[in-house]
C-alpha cells in the first residue's frame, strides 16, 4: 500500500484532519491556553462567541475554547491509555483461549460473554461507583470495559491461523508457544486490531464523556467535555453555543475516529 | 461511496446518542435546593397588573409541576419534602405553619400551657369531618399522636414527640399532653397530620381533614386532589376544584410544558427557566430557608484550629458565589439561620467576614500555615448547585495558598461517609428550614447524634439548652441570637446563602403565598377572570 491509496480513502482523508486538528488543540494546549481553563471571571459570565472569547464563556466566566483545548488532553489520555489496556489484555486473553483451546477455551470465554452481556457503559458505572471516581478509576474502568471485544477478535484470529502450515511447520520445527503466539499469528492480525482499536477510541471517549456527564468520571473543575456538557445543560435555551460547541466537539472526536477505522477497513478488504 | 455514507449514518448515530444524554438523563437542577429568586415579592408585567384588579374566579384546575415522585402517602412514614407540600393540602394539623414563622389554629381553637411548662391543653374545633365523613374528635388526636410517640407501644415515628409523656382526653374535644420535660420547640412539632382512628391505609388512600382530598394517583404520572366540599374552616374554603401534581423530573421540559400551557405552576423554577419564560407569569421569589454552608470538620487538622476556619472564611467572596452559582437569587448568611425564620435571625452577622485575603493569609500564618495546606471538599454529586458552589470556593482558596481537591460522592454514600460518621474534612451542603430554632441549632450541640461539625462549644450548649426549656419568648429570641453569634465566631463554617425559592406562574393563577417551610397552600389560590 502506498500513500497514493491511502489518500484515495476519502473517509481516512477525512477522519484524520479532523483527529489531526483536535490532537493539534491538544498539543498547544499543554504550552498554551488563551486563558487559565479554570480560570473564573464572574463579570463575564455566559458571554457569546467573540473576539476575546472564541466560543464564549460559561456560567462562571470560564473561556469555553480553553476548557475545550484542555479537555482534549484528558480525552485522548483516557482514549488511548483505556485503549491500550483492552489491547494488551484482550489480546493476551484472546490468543491463550484461541491458541490453546478446549476446557481453557470454554471457561475464558464463557467469562468474556458474561461481560459482554453487561452492557459497557453499565459496567464502567459500576466500577467506578465501587472505587470511586477519577481520572486513574475511569481509564481502569473504560480499559476493563474494552477486554471483551478485543479478546473476541484475537481468538477467533487465533483459531483460524492455527491451522496454517506455517504455524504447523514451526511447531514441527520445535517453536514453543510463546514464539508461535507473538512472532507468527499475531503479526497476520495486526490489520484487524488496527480496526478495532480506533473504533474503540470513540467508544472510549464517548464512554468517558458520558461518565463525566453523570458526575463519574475526571472531577472539577478540570475541564472534561462530557461534564461541559452536564454543566451546559440548564443554559441550553439562553447560552445555546456552549452546548452546541461542546457537543459538535464530541461528535467530531468520535465522527474522526470512526471515520478513520472504516477506512483502513477498506483499505485491507480492497487488499484480500 | 455507500461505505462513506454508512459513516455519516455512524455520525449521524454518535449526535442521537448525544441528544438521547441531554434529553433522557433528566437534570439535577430542577430540584428545590437548585431553586432561585431574589427578592420575596412578586414580580408581575403589565398584563399581570390588569389581572390583579380582574375579578376572582370560582371553580378551575391547577397543574404543578414536580420535580419527584411521592415516597410515601402517609403523612407520618414520607420522608421527602415534596411530598409533605403536597400532602400538605390534603392532612390538616393541630396548627398550620403561618407565613411569619407562626402557628395558626387549625383542627386546635386554642391552647392553654401550664405554668411548668410541662402540660399543654389543647380544645379542639367542632363539627370538623374527615374526608369518610367521620367526625373528629379528641380520640383521633390520640391515636395520632400515640402513633408519632410510641405511646402505642411500637416504634415511635417522629423524634419530635419523643417528650410526650402521657396524653389525655377528658371529653371529645379536649386533649391534655403531659410532657416529661420542658420542651420549648414542642409546641411547633403540632403542625403534623392528624389522621383518622384506626384507619391503616394512608398509605394507599390516605384520609385526613384538609381542604383536599386524594382523587387519584398515578405513580410516575399524576397526583389528583380534589376540593373538599365539607372543609371545616369556612373562611379559608379552597377555591379550585382541582389540584394536578404532574411528575416532570426534568425542569427545562417543565418550563416548556408551562410555555405550551400544559401545566400552570412550576414551584421551583431555575433563573434560566424564569428568563426562558419571559413575560406574562407571575413569578414569586424569596428565601427558602435554607441554610447553604461549607461545613467544616472541626476535630481534623488544620480545620481543628480556629484561626485556619477564619482564615477560610476571610479568604471566601459569598457575593460572587450568589452571583455567579445562584444567579443573584440567594440571601447572604452569616451564620446558621436563614432571614425566613424572621424573628429569630440575628442580623448583621452576614458580613463578620468581610472578604479580604491579607486578613486570611495573616490569620494561615498565625496558625503556622503560611503555605497554606491541602483541602478534600467533598460534595454531593446530585446537587450542581453545591457543586458548583464548590468550584467557585476551590478558586477563591487558591489566592491564600488552599488547594482544594473536589471529591464527588454520590447522595446515599455522602449521608453514610459525611453525615452519619462525619468522615470528611469540608463539605458543601444545604441545611433545610424546620420551624423551632432548636431543631435548626440543636444540631451544633455536642451531643447531638447527627453533630457533623464536630463542634462541641460549652457556652453553645448552655444556650440552646437553656433556649430549649426557655418559655418566655423574648428570652427565648435572645438565647438563639447568642447561639447564633457563636457560631459565627467561632467559624464552625462557611455560611453561605440562602437559596431563593422561586415560584413561576400562569399571570392568572393568585393567590400564592411564601412560609418559612416548603408548603404550597392551594386552599388559599384563585384564577382571575
Amino acid at each position: 500500500m502506498n500513500f497514493k491509496q491511502l489518500f484515495k480513502s476519502k473517509p481516512l482523508v477525512i477522519g484524520s484532519s479532523l483527529i489531526g486538528a483536535l490532537l493539534m488543540l491538544m498539543l498547544i494546549s499543554l504550552f498554551y491556553t488563551p486563558y487559565g481553563p479554570n480560570e473564573m471571571n464572574p463579570s463575564m459570565r455566559l458571554a457569546g462567541p467573540q473576539l476575546t472569547h472564541l466560543f464564549g464563556t460559561d456560567n462562571f466566566g470560564r473561556d469555553i475554547f480553553s476548557r475545550i483545548m484542555n479537555g482534549a488532553q484528558t480525552a485522548f489520555l483516557i482514549g488511548f491509555s483505556s485503549v491500550a489496556i483492552g489491547l494488551v489484555f484482550g489480546v493476551l486473553i484472546g490468543a491463550i483461549a484461541g491458541y490453546f483451546g478446549g476446557w481453557l477455551d470454554e471457561i475464558i470465554m464463557r467469562i468474556i460473554d458474561a461481560m459482554l452481556a453487561f452492557p459497557g457503559i453499565l459496567l464502567a458505572i459500576m466500577l467506578v461507583s465501587v472505587f470511586g471516581p477519577g481520572l486513574n478509576n475511569t481509564i481502569i474502568a473504560l480499559g476493563i470495559m474494552s477486554i471483551p471485544s478485543f479478546s473476541r477478535i484475537a481468538r477467533s484470529g487465533f483459531i483460524q491461523y492455527k491451522e496454517f502450515d506455517f504455524v504447523k511447520a514451526s511447531i514441527a520445527k520445535g517453536a514453543g508457544a510463546l514464539r508461535i503466539i507473538f512472532y507468527h499469528i499475531l503479526p497476520n492480525m495486526v490489520s484487524s486490531l488496527v480496526v478495532a482499536t480506533s473504533l474503540r477510541f470513540s467508544g472510549s471517549i464517548l464512554a468517558e464523556a458520558g461518565l463525566s456527564y453523570l458526575g463519574l468520571g475526571v472531577q472539577p473543575p478540570n475541564p472534561s467535555w462530557g461534564r461541559m456538557l452536564n454543566e451546559a445543560q440548564p443554559f441550553m435555551i439562553n447560552a445555546p453555543w456552549y452546548v452546541l460547541i461542546t457537543g459538535m466537539v464530541i461528535t467530531i472526536m468520535v465522527l474522526g475516529f470512526n471515520l478513520i477505522g472504516d477506512g483502513i477497513r477498506d483499505l485491507y478488504d480492497r487488499k484480500g | 461511496m455507500t461505505t462513506f455514507r454508512k459513516k455519516f449514518a455512524l455520525g449521524i448515530s454518535t449526535l442521537s446518542i448525544l441528544a438521547i444524554i441531554i434529553s433522557g438523563c433528566g437534570s439535577n437542577t430542577g430540584s428545590t435546593n437548585t431553586s432561585n429568586g431574589a427578592s420575596a415579592e412578586s414580580q408581575t408585567n403589565t398584563d399581570q397588573a390588569q389581572n390583579t384588579a380582574g375579578q376572582a374566579k370560582a371553580g378551575g384546575a391547577v397543574r404543578v409541576a414536580m420535580t419527584t415522585e411521592p415516597d410515601n402517602l402517609d403523612p407520618y412514614l414520607s420522608a421527602a419534602t415534596d411530598t409533605q407540600s403536597m400532602m400538605d393540602n390534603v392532612f390538616d394539623g393541630l396548627f398550620e405553619a403561618g407565613e411569619n414563622s407562626d402557628l395558626i389554629p387549625a383542627i386546635a381553637s386554642s391552647y392553654q400551657v401550664s405554668d411548668d411548662g410541662l402540660t399543654y391543653t389543647f380544645t379542639l374545633k367542632q363539627g370538623i369531618v374527615f374526608h369518610d365523613g367521620s367526625e373528629l374528635t379528641a380520640e383521633d388526636v390520640y391515636y395520632s399522636y400515640a402513633k408519632l410517640s410510641g405511646l402505642n407501644g411500637q416504634e415511635p415515628l417522629s423524634s419530635k414527640f419523643s417528650s410526650i409523656a402521657s396524653i389525655d382526653t377528658p371529653d371529645d374535644y379536649t386533649v391534655v399532653i403531659q410532657l416529661k420535660d420542658k420542651d420549648a420547640a414542642f409546641l411547633a412539632a403540632n403542625i403534623v397530620a392528624i389522621v383518622p382512628k384506626d384507619y391503616e391505609q394512608q398509605s394507599e388512600q390516605p384520609i385526613g381533614a384538609g381542604p383536599y382530598k386524594l382523587a387519584e394517583y398515578k405513580p410516575g404520572q399524576q397526583l389528583v386532589l380534589e376540593k373538599n366540599e365539607n372543609f371545616y374552616d369556612k373562611e379559608h374554603a379552597p377555591v379550585l376544584d382541582k389540584v394536578e401534581f404532574k411528575i416532570m423530573p426534568d425542569s427545562n421540559s417543565a418550563v416548556l410544558a408551562l410555555q405550551s400551557g400544559d401545566i400552570d405552576m412550576i414551584p421551583g423554577i431555575t433563573a434560566q427557566g424564569v428568563l426562558q419564560l419571559g413575560d406574562g407569569y407571575t413569578v414569586v421569589s424569596g428565601p427558602q430557608n435554607m441554610v447553604q454552608l461549607m461545613a467544616l470538620n472541626n476535630s481534623v487538622k488544620p480545620l481543628n484550629d480556629v484561626k485556619v476556619r477564619q482564615a477560610i472564611n476571610y479568604a471566601i467572596d459569598k457575593d460572587v458565589i450568589i452571583q455567579t452559582v445562584a444567579e443573584g437569587n440567594g440571601t447572604k448568611l452569616g451564620s446558621n439561620m436563614s432571614p425566613a425564620m424572621k424573628m429569630y435571625f440575628q442580623d448583621g452577622l452576614e458580613d463578620y467576614y468581610t472578604p479580604s485575603i491579607d486578613k486570611a493569609k495573616q490569620l494561615l500564618k498565625e496558625a503556622g500555615y503560611e503555605n497554606g495546606f491541602d483541602l478534600t471538599l467533598t460534595v454531593p454529586s446530585n446537587y450542581q448547585f453545591h457543586v458548583d458552589t464548590a468550584q467557585v470556593i476551590a478558586d477563591q482558596l487558591k489566592n491564600v495558598g488552599i488547594k482544594v481537591t473536589i471529591k464527588q460522592v454520590e447522595w446515599s454514600s455522602w449521608l453514610e461517609d459525611v453525615y452519619n460518621n462525619a468522615k470528611y474534612e469540608a463539605t458543601i451542603v444545604g441545611l433545610t428550614g424546620k420551624l423551632d430554632p432548636h431543631e435548626v441549632l440543636g444540631r451544633y450541640e455536642t451531643n447531638y447524634a447527627k453533630n457533623f461539625f464536630k463542634f462541641s462549644n460549652s457556652d453553645f450548649d448552655k444556650l440552646v439548652n437553656q433556649g430549649k426549656t426557655e418559655i418566655d419568648e423574648v428570652k427565648r429570641v435572645d438565647l438563639y441570637k447568642q447561639a447564633q453569634t457563636v457560631l459565627t465566631e467561632q467559624a464552625v463554617a462557611v455560611y453561605i446563602m440562602d437559596p431563593s425559592r422561586t415560584v413561576a406562574m400562569k399571570g392568572n393563577l393568585q393567590g400564592f403565598k411564601m412560609y418559612p417551610v416548603q408548603k404550597y397552600n392551594f386552599a388559599e389560590m384563585y384564577y382571575t377572570e
